[in-house]
């Protein structure tokens, strides 16, 4: 074990866990925020609407994460020229756009779902007593119905979110640096396969485990009308 | 509108390639699976420990480290060690092998939980039952436990060939030809990377479907001795 090459790969890592971080949060937030509309469109009664959206999510869930980037990293070269014409192709032939692009279409798809079943799990008490009180439409959504659905939906959600974490790995096929990829790049160049990536595990372990202890945090923080003690 | 100037059959030998990949990594994944749950609910501290710890390191670590770990790192490892004792050998592994091996590892750890939920699942009387009659504990797992297991696993399992499979598309980055790696040669040759792609999510896509239509016989299948309210 040749620990020499580890210590003096630790800055370029630490700049890769920066990427990862980077490319995880930025597709997590961008995802939760097409997650909600989406899964309000899956549970939609217009068929219009719930069919479409049904199609994207079941297209996103049922194909590898791969087979998504490569699509839209190497596929945009297909429409080069009309996506230069309408001023797309700058951000398309960035591998850091596609990434995230990739990720979040990919979260996005699996979180409505997750939301969905936290919508689909609000007590019918609940939705009728808003009634009752007079909300409709979007105050009825807005104050009862997705504030509870998230609650109910945060443990599955906090899965998906620790899944991106892992699968935002796959950046680094696609030339980005992020920790695999410089795990890769680094041990290339030395021949130190197992110390790289033994190393770049355990940043992994460190930060899936951290965000699920803050996750759990959040949890509580949600749910913590249900545990009150007298 | 998906014109694959003759690459569809390329396409289709992946495709097969990867169902074959998929299937034997389910394999080795169950058998890991199985083998952990039991240590996970036996009385021995060190194999509830052991059991333990494969499962929380599996689950944080990202699959593609852990391919690269096993294809590139494990030859590396073992020259290392030999060496240690003065043998110069040089060894390398298979990307099948490699690949088949860590995926059926990575998942044998979420096979794991579906296994001792299932496990948990069957009644403690009917194991209380075998024992009243004489049976020890092989004969009592081999006759009562494992075939009432397979109905609570099911969905469970089927949950984890949907990742599974979805996973092997990873191993194109270690060069075995399936479906990802036989789509990645036939964009390069034709210049047209959307078609082979989308054609390649297309075969995965079907795969997706076929596994649930399957799952779902499985289930009907497997709970068809038990009565519904």
């Amino acid at each position: 074990m040749d620990f020499q090459i580890i210590i003096d790969s630790i800055p370029r890592l630490l700049d890769g866990t920066l990427v990862t971080l980077q490319i995880t949060a930025l597709s997590v937030l961008l995802g939760f925020c097409l997650a909600i509309p989406l899964s309000l469109m899956r549970v939609s009664k217009n068929r219009l609407i719930s069919v479409p959206t049904y199609g994207f999510i079941f297209y996103f869930r049922g194909t590898p994460l791969l087979v998504q980037i490569f699509l839209i990293y190497y596929g945009s070269g297909q429409f080069q020229e009309i996506l230069s014409q309408v001023g797309l192709w700058n951000l398309f032939k960035e591998a850091y756009f596609c990434s995230v692009l990739a990720l979040t279409l990919n979260t996005a798809a699996y979180s409505a779902e997750i939301f969905r079943g936290g919508i689909q799990g609000v007590p019918y008490g609940e939705i009728e007593a808003a009634r009752a009180c007079g909300m409709s439409g979007a105050l009825l959504y807005r104050r009862i119905v997705l504030p509870k659905a998230i609650r109910i939906a945060w443990p599955a959600y906090t899965n998906e979110v620790v899944f991106l974490l892992q699968a935002s790995s796959l950046v680094s096929i696609i030339t980005l640096m992020d920790i695999t990829g410089v795990a890769r790049v680094i041990s290339a160049r030395s021949f130190a396969f197992y110390e790289l990536f033994l190393f770049a595990a355990l940043i992994y372990l460190i930060l899936v485990y951290g965000l699920l202890f803050i996750c759990k945090r959040i949890e509580k923080r949600l749910t913590g009308y249900l545990n009150f003690q007298h | 509108m998906l014109d694959l100037q003759g690459y569809g059959g390329l396409l289709f030998k992946g495709a097969q390639l990867t169902i074959y990949v998929g299937v034997s990594a389910m394999v080795i994944a169950i058998v890991f699976g199985l083998i952990a749950a039991l240590c996970k609910i036996s009385k021995s501290k060190v194999m509830r420990f052991l059991a333990e710890t494969y499962t929380t390191i599996i689950r944080g670590v990202p699959e593609l480290v852990l391919i690269l770990l096993v294809y590139y790192g494990a030859p590396t490892i073992i020259q290392d060690i030999l060496a240690l004792f003065g043998k110069n050998v040089y060894i390398s592994v298979n990307p099948f092998s490699a690949g088949v091996v860590t995926i059926g590892f990575i998942y044998g750890a979420f096979a794991t939980e579906v296994f001792r939920g299932a496990y948990l699942a069957v009644p403690k009387g009917q194991i209380e039952a075998a024992k009243a009659c004489g049976m020890n504990v092989i004969l009592t797992f081999r006759r009562i436990t494992l075939p009432q297991m397979w109905r609570f696993a099911l969905p469970g399992l089927g949950n984890v060939w949907m990742v599974l499979i979805k996973a092997t598309a990873l191993i194109s980055v270690i060069q075995l030809p399936e479906l990802m790696r036989n789509a990645d040669i036939a964009a390069r040759a034709t210049r047209k990377p959307f078609t082979c792609f989308f054609a390649a999510s297309l075969f995965y896509l079907a795969i997706t479907i076929i596994s649930n239509l399957f799952q779902q016989w499985a289930e009907t299948r497997a709970n068809r001795g038990v009565r519904r309210a």
